[in-house]
């Protein structure tokens, strides 16, 4: 479970560029849930990936995992329960290395890297199986250097990386929008398929509306940092596409634009 | 004959910087000038242990030990006190000017008459007369290839894995779970290591300790890991077949055999040009404008692969 309280985060604090992004935000994610967050630029979804993965400080509130305050843990510790998968395909994934190496690497996450060797050879089979689960034919280019691969192989890799190891959340950052809509789609059929496996706590931000209403069992629009939208369960699946342009659009028009 | 011994001795001499300076430009992606600090600082290591009359072989060691602490230290500065790279390894370089003095006591710290790696009693015993003249540049071969070697061996580890990762892209060791800043810091310290080793070898084969010596080492090192990247490491030995679809480990030549390489090519176009007539003085600046030359040639080179790609 995962819960944010009373958060408040003000971009540029003290001068005149000053934004309030959150204030007094508050929210619960339960255990299992696939969280679909939808909402303009700068409505505050991103800011709320960066703020749960710890990637920016709070001004003040608390973040709990499991009831346990993470408020104050560095970026990189929280990671170890966190896997998150970015909008650049090329976050995910070392460029330099094989593919092989790659997944050595995510293989080997919570666990310590020390001088044994980098790669098992008794996994390289694992590997190959995981690849092979792609569908993209990566298991036969396991010596080819990630740099070389296109956004959507690369972005697949990146999912299966994050999710290689024993993690409680998973975190999708718009990571399907940097792709071609034929390769967007496979790697969202992926998604599902490592959600539904891993039964994985997942936040996806997406600007795909058809995706936030596809996938997953909650649904969360934001605005001006709050949630003006907030269903789940049946609720949540009784939601259309139409439903949610309708809010856009009733937003914009508060907001003159 | 003696120019070839000399550019095989200096070239694997500082084949040892080159490592170290692969380590922080190609692998960690941070441009490391404590290199001209830690070079002389391997050297006044080494000189004031000779004189103190610590066997020349532990030496070694110790030189490497002084270069990975130095190391940290500008690991620290640049992760801990969140100071650019560049400016780090600045303040470092300087620091370690008057470090380097003070350890060695004054500018030049001469070991002639006391034993070294490359003249000792073993040496002369396993040597045959024949082999004499080529003794320093054996030994010298075997501490580079010992030190080429070991570092493959770590990269090909979980911990040099993630060193190859964080100068790759910082993002996914945070993924991993690791404290980036903690990654880099290593690499900085056995970086420096490598660089204080070269400089302990190098004050041993010269038989002084000179507070000059570091002055365009990071220069040198630089010239040796660009020239050696860009000729030798996409060279594909013969009966070696590349790899058709991947499903076969290519064998393209090994980043620290194409730096070794690159660092004996430098050399001989130093002696190249000082044996056309340029006087000892001008080293630094035949050093500076054939690095400057390397630069250009292969940024050129770059330009030509991307009208093609």
């Amino acid at each position: 479970m995962l819960e944010l309280k009373n958060i408040r985060k003000y971009y540029n604090a003290g001068t005149v560029h000053e934004m309030c992004m959150f204030h007094d935000f508050s929210m619960k994610i339960e255990e299992g849930e696939f969280v679909s967050v939808v909402g303009s630029n700068g409505s505050g979804k991103t800011s709320l990936l960066n703020i749960i993965c710890g990637s920016i400080p709070l001004d003040s509130g608390s973040i709990f995992i499991n009831g346990e305050d993470i408020t104050h843990m560095p970026e990189y510790r929280r990671q170890r329960r966190i896997g998150r998968v970015y909008q650049n395909p090329a976050m995910g994934t070392c460029p330099s290395m094989t593919i092989l190496e790659n997944m050595s690497l995510a293989d080997n996450k919570g666990r310590p890297f020390n001088l044994r060797r980098g790669t098992d050879k008794k996994r390289i089979d694992f590997y190959r199986e995981q690849l092979q689960s792609l569908g993209l034919g990566l298991e036969d280019k396991l010596y080819v250097k990630v740099g070389v691969l296109s956004g959507g192989q690369r972005q697949a890799m990146a999912l299966l990386m994050s999710t290689m190891t024993e993690i409680e959340f998973l975190i999708l950052d718009e990571h399907t929008a940097a792709l071609d809509p034929k390769t967007a789609e496979t790697i969202m059929e992926l998604t599902g398929k490592v959600v539904r496996e891993k039964k994985l706590t997942t936040v996806m931000v997406t600007h795909n509306l058809r995706y936030a209403v596809e996938y997953g069992n909650r649904l969360i629009m934001m605005h001006q940092g709050q949630a003006i939208l907030d269903e789940a369960g049946e609720a949540k699946k009784a939601i259309r596409i139409q439903d949610i342009l309708d809010k856009f659009n009733e937003i914009s028009i508060e907001c003159g634009n | 004959m003696s120019i070839i011994i000399g550019i095989l001795e200096e070239g694997l001499i500082y084949a040892i910087l080159a490592l170290g300076v692969y380590i922080t430009y190609k692998i960690l992606d941070f441009p490391d000038l404590s290199v001209d600090g830690t070079f002389p600082l391997g050297a006044a290591v080494t000189a004031m242990l000779i004189l103190k009359g610590v066997p020349p072989v532990l030496t070694l060691f110790l030189a490497f030990l002084a270069g990975a602490l130095a190391g940290c230290v500008t690991g620290f500065i640049h992760v801990k006190l969140r100071v650019r790279d560049l400016l780090s390894g600045i303040i470092m370089m300087t620091a370690l000017y008057s470090i380097n003095l003070r350890i060695a006591g004054k500018a030049n710290l001469p070991i002639f008459s006391k034993a070294t790696i490359f003249d000792n009693a073993l040496l002369d015993v396993v040597l045959f007369e024949t082999l004499e003249p080529f003794g320093v540049v054996l030994v010298l071969l075997v501490i580079t290839l010992i030190c080429k070697l070991l570092l493959d061996l770590y990269l090909n580890t979980r911990s040099g894995y993630l060193l190859r990762a964080v100068g790759d892209n910082d993002v996914l060791v945070t993924s991993l779970a690791k404290d980036k800043g903690m990654v880099k810091l290593a690499g900085l310290a056995i970086a420096n290591g490598f660089v204080a080793l070269a400089g302990c070898v190098y004050c041993q084969q010269k038989g002084f300790f000179e507070i000059s010596t570091g002055t365009g080492a990071i220069v040198i090192g630089l010239a040796n890991v660009i020239i050696g990247t860009k000729l030798f490491k996409n060279l594909h030995l013969p009966g070696r077949a590349s790899s058709e679809n991947g499903r076969k480990r290519p064998r393209g030549m090994k980043a620290t055999t194409a730096v070794i390489l690159g660092s004996l090519v430098y050399r001989s176009c130093v002696a190249l040009a000082i044996s056309l007539g340029m006087a000892a003085s001008d080293l630094k600046l035949v050093t500076s404008v054939l690095f400057l030359i390397i630069l250009v040639m292969s940024n050129r080179k770059g330009k030509k692969v991307t009208v093609h790609a």
